[in-house]
């Protein structure tokens, strides 16, 4: 029998399903997350089987959602809030960054602040400034935060479902042209441990560590450079805080080239970290300069050319490899 | 429960004592032994008193970067909100906290918060668990003036309201926000009008009168653990020191009121000042019984003030722990 192929935005919904059921603590609260099943569609489903009183259609109060999750999580709940757009999360970085990334640390040690705060990120549909970008790299500057960035239906439930039963408040990515995205995801309950990545093409010539959107254009320019002779290792972190290093440096000193993709800005983006440590615990191992394929530090246009052209594309990373390998 | 002389004659220690304990701090404070600053509540000691006694043990209490009052007048261990207020080791978050962040988990004070505006959602989660959970209590927030002009109030009292959340939103106007008056910083100075726009019952009370406040706040908290929802309270009193101890050190740090208003409010305004009249006026209270509550007041600092200066300094260590559960991070 072939593997079930679901959504990545049905991923999502089973995973909330499944622990809601593990987990009478859980709770699901957010913009629209109800009645309608998410602005995007990744919550369908799970208030016509749990119902208005473990899913909390919220008015439009980011600063609410977060705060109101950080209580009930502090007295005793597992609340997973949504923002509608990572773009968003700039109104609630207070709850988000003093209040739920400290709570544990300035309370001494004593609540437990299992909080999961998802919300769709990135760009690549024509939503603009304020509805395209990707802050991955401002989450994980923060001690207390975990950061969780998945890039496949199957990553995407395994991860979910760990997030909700972690102890530590967590910022849970979802990139939004992968919610319609298919792929394999085995109806029996799995989980993917938080902080550790996954080779997921492995190959000797040079490392790409690609996450978000960048993952599947990075598959399919791995595949273009092999028709050309080139053997991609392809790295997922996954989790981007706690970062697997150990998986990335391991990939460097078998390959001795790397280049970084990810789709938030170039500046100060979780790629310059990477190039950061692997220099630090690899330095020897490299052939070439680290490359990072970025989008530059503008603004996301609408009009479709122009987006393309600012958004990294599968071409960007075939120049990139081909311009150390 | 019922104002009987031993309650009343209990709120006028607590009163007496959060005094005590903020005027020895201020001296620390000059004598350099507060590492940062710490924010004093000289004049407001009614609210935390009369809103405090008007809750259960089991209550929750959410607080602010102006809390002393608010945790002693909980139930808090005066010896370990002093030690951490000083950074020690024996502080309630090993000196890592320090005066905005304060917490007895052991006695629901689940945290003060050094953001304006930023515990009000926070009680309002708290809440909502309550009301999931079906445990019979309630949280109060305090917050300040200043707070109520954040968007927190505004989308924290809209849910509470919306949902029927069991909170008691207490608000300590004391008339200033650092520097700026009330008067500058919002066109209706009654906050307590704000209610009714969310579908709350609103207060206005003199936050100098233990007895209004706690009668305030009892009737809040009644509705509230009844189902009906948050309400509203605006304690109207008057921050007789300057914003907090390092402001009032600094040359020209407390210079922005106009003069004699501080003489006037501590002459005729000050909270424990009326509630020893009143006391004595009810025949509870003798200038002898007070001279011996005073001095018993003065003996509980001191022993905080030995436990506190003589508790070691945290370990180097801990200063990387408690940041994810589970594991130290470094």
């Amino acid at each position: 029998m072939p593997e079930r192929q679901i959504l990545y935005r049905e991923s999502i919904a089973e995973a909330i399903k499944e622990e809601m059921a593990r987990d009478d603590r859980v709770f699901l609260m957010g913009e629209d997350v109800g009645v309608l099943g998410g602005g995007f569609g990744s919550t369908r489903g799970i208030y016509e089987v749990f119902g208005g009183e473990r899913v909390l259609d919220t008015p439009i109060s980011e600063t609410a959602i977060v705060g109101y999750a950080l209580g009930a999580a502090m007295a005793g709940l597992r609340p997973i809030a949504e923002i509608m757009r990572v773009d968003w999360m700039t109104i609630c970085m207070d709850e988000i960054v003093n209040q739920t990334a400290k709570m544990r640390y300035l309370s001494g040690g004593h609540p437990e602040v299992s909080v999961v705060i998802r919300a769709p990120a990135e760009g690549g549909i024509g939503l603009g400034g304020q509805h395209s970008q990707s802050f991955e790299a401002w989450f994980v500057h923060v001690p207390g935060l975990k950061v969780v960035m998945p890039s496949t239906p199957y990553d995407v439930k395994g991860l979910l479902k760990s997030a909700i039963r972690d102890p530590n408040p967590i910022i849970f990515l979802e990139p939004g042209v992968l919610y319609g995205v298919s792929g394999p995801v085995p109806e029996k309950e799995y989980v993917i441990p938080l902080g550790k990545a996954e080779v997921k093409k492995e190959g000797k010539d040079i490392t790409v560590v690609a996450w978000g959107t960048l993952l599947p254009k990075t598959m399919n320019a791995a595949q273009t450079l092999a028709e050309e002779g080139i053997d991609v290792e392809v790295v997922d972190p996954r989790t981007l805080s706690p970062l697997d290093i150990d998986t990335i440096v391991n990939s460097v000193q078998k390959t001795g080239k790397l280049v970084i993709a990810h789709e938030a800005m170039k500046t100060c983006g979780v790629g310059a970290e990477i190039a950061a440590l692997v220099q630090e615990r690899a330095f020897d191992h490299l052939d070439a300069p680290i490359q990072r394929v970025a989008t530059p530090d503008v603004i996301i246009p609408v009009n479709r050319a122009l987006e393309r052209l600012v958004l990294p594309q599968e071409d960007n990373i075939v120049e990139a490899v081909k311009a150390i390998a | 429960m019922p104002l009987t002389k031993e309650v009343l004659l209990n709120m006028y220690r607590r009163m007496l004592t959060i005094r005590y304990f903020e005027e020895g701090l201020t001296e620390f404070s000059k004598q350099g032994l507060v590492p940062g600053t710490g924010h004093v509540s000289i004049g407001e000691e009614a609210v935390a008193v009369g809103s405090c006694t008007a809750l259960e043990e089991k209550d929750y209490i959410i607080s602010t970067h102006r809390a002393h009052g608010h945790l002693l007048a909980k139930g808090a261990d005066i010896n370990i909100i002093l030690a951490e207020v000083l950074g020690k080791a024996t502080g309630c978050t090993g000196g890592k906290g320090g005066s905005m962040h304060l917490s007895d988990f052991g006695r629901q004070i689940l945290g003060t918060n050094g953001i304006v505006g930023g515990g009000i959602n926070i009680a309002g989660g708290v809440g909502l668990a309550i009301k999931k959970r079906k445990t019979g209590q309630i949280c109060l927030a305090f917050f300040g003036d200043g707070a109520a002009n954040r968007g927190t109030f505004h989308e924290g009292l809209n849910l509470a309201a919306l949902w029927k959340i069991p909170t008691v939103f207490v608000c300590t106007n004391n008339q200033y926000g650092l520097s700026m008056p009330q008067s500058k910083a919002c066109a209706n100075l009654d906050i307590s009008a704000r209610a009714a726009s969310y579908g709350m019952p609103g207060y206005r009370v003199d936050g100098t009168d233990v007895i209004a406040v706690y009668e305030a706040v009892k009737s809040a908290a009644e509705r509230a653990r009844k189902g009906e929802g948050p309400s509203l309270i605006e304690a109207v009193s008057y921050r007789l020191r300057g914003h907090s101890m390092r402001m009032d050190q600094m040359p020209g740090g407390s210079d922005y009121r106009p003069a004699g208003e501080v003489e006037n409010w501590a002459e005729n305004k000050d909270p424990i000042k009326i509630f020893n009249r009143k006391l004595k006026e009810l025949g509870y209270l003798t200038d002898e019984a007070a001279k011996q509550i005073d001095a018993g007041c003065k003996k509980v600092f001191e022993a905080a003030s030995e436990f506190a200066l003589n508790s070691p300094e945290p370990e180097p260590e801990t200063a990387f722990t408690w940041v994810y559960a589970q594991e130290g991070v470094k």
